[in-house]
């Protein structure tokens, strides 16, 4: 007994990450976390795709299940459960049932490298920015069977064109990747590195984040992957897989109920992260935002509150509604709901105010908050732009994008070859 | 009794040539589309022959929405034939009844009086603009830009809700009785178009500011669905797509009726005949539509609504086309009078039925996500294909 409680606290005193330290038991807690921490991330990010894109749209959005619409997600959820499981007749069966379970086996595998802060990663691999990006382009193995397993044209085409989508523009991605890695050797070390975490932490030794590293090379590098990211997930302007106009739904046409909401499961928790990769590569990762012009103690203290001031925020828009909901007797379970809630966000904003817990978070809140900022755009981007015709959609991978990258990476080596002499020389002569 | 030969499509290869080389050789794909597609504005089955993503050839069928307007016409009287045609093209409902109005007026040879002319030009112009911002949204959202149709759709409101104001219904309207107007404009009638035409001017950059410039936008019309004014006149076509195709014609100013004639009002035309022309095109008929408005509406006169017509209709026998531009091209009616109180026959010519022709030219040698544009750009409602 005293064995395993020594083995469970002697983590605790590490500055490694539990995979890295080897501890089975918190690498199981983290895996469990990131688990939980996703699957209600996807929910949310449900509740406010369809709310933020209703607002563009001048319309409301869900407003019947829940004070405006809080649980529709969850009855939803529900309903795909409670639906019949239809496999076609014409279909292959054991392959139309494997697909799905590879889309989000490739989808959650990625967050094991992902660094949420300094030691709050599953593990921290030495390949880990490698691992990722071939983890996540596993997915297409599963969209390509779907498609193929369901025996209908429709999810055929829609297949063909994911995994033609997919492959391509993972190319421009991946040359956008190595730039920013030609960046990370110019810490002190002189050591390029491909570890998420060491990522994060030669900005952290370098003071600057790498979109503005080597300006505007790192920023067209980050363009390069912001919009390659959209298209290997499939979303708006580029979501042509499942062109509701064209292919009814695409891949997953023959899909339903439970294997249907895999594929949804999987579809936004891979754009979780590929924003997480953005953020960890060029957004600072964990990192608050000005740790050069605003530092000091103060400082510190002032952004290590945000974390309770936005759950206190979001507590006050609960209790905001909870004044302006009608006084039926009708709403009194709703109103009672939300202000319920409400007290759960308040409390659990003053626990992120209690010292031990602030330092603790601090840097989880910054990496979420920034992956928000990427889940907005992506909203953003539904309700703002056309879609791409298949050969356009190509064009812009092949002819614009990857000319682009190739050209970064070309530019980013000879600049980080060429800066430190330029440095001195400069130095030289002032 | 069986039928030895259940209904079923026709070959596909009696109807479309089979020359075109595969590419790589790789086998045909026959894909079904429709009749419940979502991007078929309705019950529109098309067969298309795809060579991977090309297309090489297509078929339409029809029929699906097909309830017999014209069968029903000879077993009512011209009078209660009326409301039938608002449900042909439903999106453009008073249009279709100013054309029926207008061949039977023409069939008694009686003129409806000029503050009825005005009001139903009024009317029918605001029509064009709610068919069109139907047929924008739709089409937006056909591309996938799904955020246009909320706006149209929010703005088309205000134009059903004059009509609603007006006789009742909102969509099918049955605005226009033959000989003039049943009712009188109501109380605040031109307030409120006047309303309208502020509201809805700024609407329109609203929705080029959305579209017009918009490099996907730009990259998915452009050169897409090319038909040529030869094409078009040898198929029929008319109305948007034939204007954008080159060809100046629109009977408002070719062959005007109504009272279109006093109205300063210009016909924009484009270029290339292409996706984009077309959407072009019709963005400028909207602004066209709201000058038509705004002159009518200051010059309604006062006056009888309705003119001496007699309760029993018995139209001296003979036969009578009259034709006017519907949103969607030319609206024809034929009808033909034995002197009874019921017409013998009516033949409509639809512009959605006759410019669906076009379907197959258009599409040839372009992929799936070009059909998909091009059956919007068409701007075809079933209601009025089937009939």
């Amino acid at each position: 007994m005293d064995a395993i409680l020594s083995y469970i606290t002697s983590y605790l005193s590490s500055d490694l990450t539990p995979g890295a330290a080897g501890n089975w038991f918190w690498a199981t807690v983290y895996v469990l976390l990131v688990f939980v921490g996703l699957s209600v991330a996807v929910i949310c990010m449900n509740w406010l795709e369809r709310k933020i894109l209703a607002h563009m749209q001048v319309r409301l959005g869900p407003m019947r299940v829940g004070p405006h619409g809080l649980l529709q997600p969850i009855a939803d959820a529900l309903k795909l459960l409670l639906k019949e499981d239809i496999i076609p007749a014409e279909a292959d069966g054991l392959v139309f049932w494997v697909a799905p379970f590879i889309v989000v086996l490739a989808a959650f595998t990625v967050f094991v490298v992902v660094p949420f802060g300094p030691t709050h990663a599953i593990t921290d691999m030495n390949i880990g920015i490698l691992f990722m990006l071939g983890v996540s382009s596993l997915s297409v193995l599963g969209i390509v069977t779907a498609g193929w397993a369901s025996n209908s044209h429709y999810p055929l085409i829609g297949a063909l064109r994911s995994s033609a989508q997919m492959v391509s523009y993972e190319v421009a991605m991946g040359l956008a990747v190595v730039s920013v890695i030609l960046m990370t050797s110019l810490n002190e070390q002189g050591i390029g590195t491909l570890s998420m975490i060491g990522i994060v932490q030669a900005q952290m030794a370098q003071q600057e984040w790498f979109v503005f590293k080597f300006f505007p090379l790192g920023l067209i590098g980050f363009f390069i992957f912001a919009v390659a990211m959209i298209a290997e997930t499939n979303r708006a302007p580029f979501d042509l897989p499942e062109a509701e106009s064209e292919l009814t739904a695409g891949f997953h046409t023959e899909y339903s109920g439970f294997r249907w909401s895999l594929f949804f499961l999987a579809e936004y928790s891979a754009m979780i992260g590929v924003s997480s990769v953005a953020v960890t590569l060029w957004l600072g990762g964990w990192l608050r935002p000005f740790p050069n012009w605003l530092s000091g103690s103060t400082w510190d203290l002032f952004f290590s509150l945000f974390p309770g001031l936005t759950f206190l925020f979001l507590a006050g828009m609960c209790f905001f509604n909870v004044v302006r909901m009608p006084k039926h007797p009708l709403f009194r379970i709703q109103t009672m709901g939300l202000a319920g809630f409400g007290v759960l966000l308040g409390l659990i904003g003053l626990i992120l105010f209690v010292p031990a817990v602030r330092d603790r978070v601090g840097d989880i809140f910054w990496f979420s908050a920034k992956v928000a900022a990427f889940m907005y755009l992506y909203i953003w981007y539904r309700g703002t732009f056309p879609r791409y015709r298949f050969d356009q959609l190509m064009k812009v991978g092949w002819k614009v994008l990857l000319p682009m990258g190739l050209g970064l990476l070309i530019l980013t080596a000879a600049t980080a070859f060429v800066e430190p002499s330029v440095e001195q020389w400069l130095r030289h002569i002032l | 009794m069986t039928d030895p030969n259940p209904l079923s499509p026709p070959a596909l290869e009696t109807h479309v040539t089979a020359h075109d080389e595969t590419f790589l050789d790789s086998n045909e794909l026959v894909i079904n589309m429709g009749p419940q597609h979502p991007a078929t504005h309705g019950v529109l089955r098309v067969i298309l022959r795809l060579d991977g993503e090309k297309v090489l050839g297509l078929e339409c069928v029809i029929g699906y929405l097909h309830r017999g307007v014209e069968k029903i016409a000879e077993n009512r009287t011209y009078t209660m034939f009326n409301p039938y045609v608002d449900r042909m093209d439903y999106v453009a409902a008073v249009s279709n009844g100013l054309g029926y109005c207008e061949a039977v007026e023409k069939l008694l040879s009686v003129d409806a009086p000029p503050r009825a002319q005005y009001i139903r030009v009024i009317l029918t112009e605001l029509n064009r603009i709610a068919s069109h911002q139907l047929w924008l949204g739709t089409h937006a959202l056909d591309i996938g830009a799904i955020t246009p149709l909320f706006y149209t759709f929010r703005d088309r409101e205000e134009i059903l809700k004059i009509f609603e104001k007006y006789c009742g219904a909102r969509l099918t309207t049955h605005a226009f009785r033959i000989g003039g107007l049943q009712y009188e404009a109501y109380e605040g009638f031109e307030k409120d178009v006047r309303n309208f035409i502020s509201f809805f001017k700024p609407k329109i950059d609203e929705y080029e500011e959305l579209l017009t410039t918009n490099r996907i936008w730009l990259e998915r019309t452009r050169g897409v669905g090319v038909i040529s004014g030869k094409d078009c006149i040898a198929l029929g076509v008319t109305g948007p797509v034939l204007r954008a195709s080159g060809v100046k014609w629109d009977i408002r100013k070719a062959q005007p009726y109504a009272n279109y004639k006093n109205f300063d009002f210009e016909i924009p035309i484009g270029l290339n005949g292409d996706t984009y022309d077309r959407y072009l095109v019709r963005m400028v008929e909207m602004r066209q539509a709201l000058r038509i408005i705004e002159q009518a509406v200051e010059g309604i006169p006062e006056g009888p609504i309705m003119a001496k017509v007699p309760k029993v209709m018995k139209p001296p026998v003979g036969e009578i086309y009259h034709s006017i531009e519907a949103p969607k091209g030319e609206l024809g009616y034929l009808i033909v009078s034995d002197g009874s109180t019921q017409p013998y026959r009516v033949r409509v010519r639809p512009p959605s039925f006759v410019n669906l022709q076009a379907l197959d030219l258009m599409c040839r040698g372009q992929l799936v996500a070009d059909v998909i544009a091009v059956i919007g750009t068409l701007d075809i409602v079933l209601g009025e294909v089937d009939r």
